[in-house]
């Protein structure tokens, strides 16, 4: 469980860098996706990682909190999220305008090695 | 609670409302949308007042005022704390707020949709990030304020805009990324949130954790130190600054004080005396250095700067590097002094903006890129003196105005007697001098001598790049263009000057104040006890 995660976040961040560091952008953009995933499974192993046990309360057996697991994390990962969405979507309209002003898709607005 | 106790979440609800209720009506009717944004910018700087007046009093415990959020516990809920700081913060934003908002009614406003709204909502996540105490809300604030900084830095369009926008969006939100990795690992090992909270068990972790825990703020503190563009992490701002609209970049002159402002609040509440019980001080050494590295890499940029624009980012950066190294030196005596500084260089360089703004019309764009080369080969003006003589020809009243003007915020900038750089530069270096007898100068800290250096230096070079720039600028275009000026453009750069003009004549007043604050800051106990109640400090926040 605790090997998956970790890969999981090892891969996703280090392609999200690498893809971040690219000339194109579309290929920034995707970068940054990538890394938002990478950032959110990471809050989310923060909360400590536990198998079956769930973050809501349950009427029946409420007061023992070693059978719940962390619902704060969850919800910051839910924020993080959100937010991280909304500020894709921006940057997608501005990698458009910069498309249409400067007909290239390099994030300086012109191609690069001349 | 009273209506009084209420006024601390205003800063947030006013632009909040102000702005959305403007969405109904920009694009289509701009006189509506500027009239409510004038009406909620000045009620911004009123309460903004109120609170200062509020905490300015005596008693420290009084200063530090509390809004629970829903009326939850603070360990639970979200919490805003209003002391000393933050309400001098409010008044700051307000401030320049004020000017750039009036300066861009003369016509700024009208060059793109949806001006107005994003002011607004821009001046609710500044307001928010100032006064949240807590830190998740402070990342979300951060992006509220974010995302309304890309829209206005794209205010007006056009290729540089763009294209400075584009890369200045893509380093803050790998920035956000990096304070959200911080934030969850300050999580995972204190196991809460709460600024106040944090501070109190910081004593009481466990080796282990207190590992994790300073690797999390070291994390935050990069992501900090993004937005306040300490080198090597500030590159993506001399291009944005210079690209925005001239109201949107004074305003933006406050936005890399947000991240001095966390530095400032964050490191002093978890290395505070109470927080501190066998966890020593990290990261100072690191704080200078950053400092001193933007310090120099500032003056280079000025050196270099090719126009008016670029020359007022790079002295953006040079404040924040003076404050990154004056935070640095770990000297809680120079502390207020830098307080001082911040208020007095972001006064002036909103200023500055507005001003360059005005003096760049009607001169034509090589103007610029002309006086440096023209240096720098030793070429020389080739004007034939004039057959009638030159010593009769008027300058034109509102050039001289503008000059005027420009001289102020050289004095101010470089830190010139006899203006509040000055003061503000003095101040500091008295202090971090001052520690034993002045004739004998054997007991000061290396770290002072750095200080003391690089402020001279920034100083130096500040004014060589001002006076070249100022020279080309008013004396050698005697044929040019007058530029046309009106008052309500003229009227904010003229406010700020004076009001910088006022914090020297009154600097003893204002000191004492800003000396109040830093010892606040430094004694963090009113703060934890204000925000968990009056036994949270001592028993570790376990309620």
């Amino acid at each position: 469980m605790e090997l998956i995660v970790s890969l999981a976040i090892g891969i996703l961040a280090g392609s999200g860098i690498w893809l971040l560091l690219r000339p194109r952008t579309f290929q920034v953009i995707i970068g940054l996706s990538l890394l938002s995933y990478a950032v959110n499974l990471f809050i989310f192993g923060m909360g400590r990682l536990r198998v079956g046990a769930p973050p809501v309360l349950d009427p029946a057996a409420a007061g023992d909190i070693s059978r719940y697991a962390d619902p704060l994390p969850q919800a910051l990962v839910l924020t993080a999220i959100v937010i991280s969405f909304a500020m894709t979507a921006l940057f997608l309209v501005v990698l458009l305008a910069s498309r249409g002003l400067t007909r290239s898709d390099h994030v300086d607005g012109r191609e690069g090695g001349s | 609670m009273n209506w009084h106790d209420h006024l601390v979440i205003a800063p947030i609800i006013l632009p909040l409302i102000a702005g959305a209720t403007m969405l109904l009506f920009d694009g289509r009717d701009r006189t509506v949308a500027a009239a409510l944004n004038l009406v909620s910018t000045f009620g911004l700087l009123a309460i903004a007042i109120t609170l200062v007046m509020g905490s300015a009093g005596p008693d420290p415990a009084a200063a530090v005022k509390v809004y629970r959020l829903g009326d939850w516990p603070a360990q639970f809920g979200i919490v805003l704390v209003v002391d000393r700081l933050s309400s001098m913060m409010l008044l700051l934003t307000a401030i320049l707020a004020c000017a750039a908002l009036i300066f861009s009614l003369a016509r700024w406003h009208s060059s793109g949709s949806y001006f107005h709204p994003l002011f607004q909502f821009l001046l609710m996540g500044l307001n928010g990030a100032f006064l949240t105490g807590d830190l998740f809300n402070l990342f979300v604030f951060f992006e509220v304020l974010l995302a309304a900084s890309y829209g206005l830095a794209l205010h007006g369009s056009g290729h540089a805009r763009v294209r400075a926008g584009l890369h200045y969006i893509a380093v803050n939100l790998v920035a956000a990324l990096v304070f959200l990795v911080g934030v969850s690992m300050v999580y995972g090992a204190a196991g809460t949130l709460n600024m106040a909270d944090l501070a109190a068990r910081i004593g009481s972790l466990p080796a282990r954790e207190r590992a994790l825990l300073e690797t999390g703020t070291s994390i935050l503190g990069v992501a900090f130190l993004v937005k306040a563009a300490a080198w090597p992490l500030g590159f993506w701002l001399p291009g944005t600054y210079a690209a925005a609209s001239a109201p949107v970049a004074a305003l933006f002159s406050v936005m890399t004080k947000v991240g001095i402002y966390a530095i400032l609040r964050i490191g002093f509440l978890l290395a505070g005396p109470e927080a501190a019980a066998g966890s020593a001080q990290f990261g100072d050494v690191w704080l200078l250095a950053a400092g001193a590295a933007t310090i120099l890499f500032a003056m280079v940029g000025m050196l270099a700067s090719q126009d008016l624009a670029k020359l007022a980012s790079f002295s953006v950066v040079v404040s924040s590097g003076t404050m990154l190294a004056v935070l640095g030196t770990n000297d809680v005596a120079i502390i207020g002094p830098a307080l001082y500084y911040l208020v007095s260089s972001t006064l002036a360089i909103g200023a500055f903006f507005l001003l360059i703004e005005l003096i760049e019309r009607g001169r034509a764009p090589t103007d610029d890129i002309l006086a440096v080369t023209l240096e720098a080969y030793g070429m020389e003006d080739e004007e034939e003196p004039g057959e009638d003589g030159e010593a009769g020809v008027a300058v034109p009243a509102i050039l001289a105005v503008l000059g005027a003007a420009f001289i102020i915020s050289a004095l101010l900038l470089s830190g010139l007697p006899p203006l509040s750089g000055f003061v503000a530069k003095f101040a500091i270096l008295a202090g971090a001098l001052g520690r034993n007898d002045p004739s004998t100068l054997t007991g000061v800290a290396p770290a002072a001598w750095v200080l003391l250096v690089l402020l001279l230096l920034s100083g130096f070079v500040t004014l060589i790049a001002m006076v070249r720039a100022g020279i080309r600028s008013f004396w050698a275009v005697i044929e040019r263009e007058v530029p046309r000026v009106r008052v309500i453009e003229l009227a904010p750069v003229a406010v700020l000057l004076l009001l910088c003009l006022t914090l020297t004549l009154q600097a003893g007043p204002a000191m004492r104040f800003m000396q109040t604050t830093a010892s606040g800051l430094h004694g963090s106990a009113a703060y934890i006890q204000g925000v968990l109640g009056p036994t949270a400090a001592s028993t570790g926040g376990k309620p």
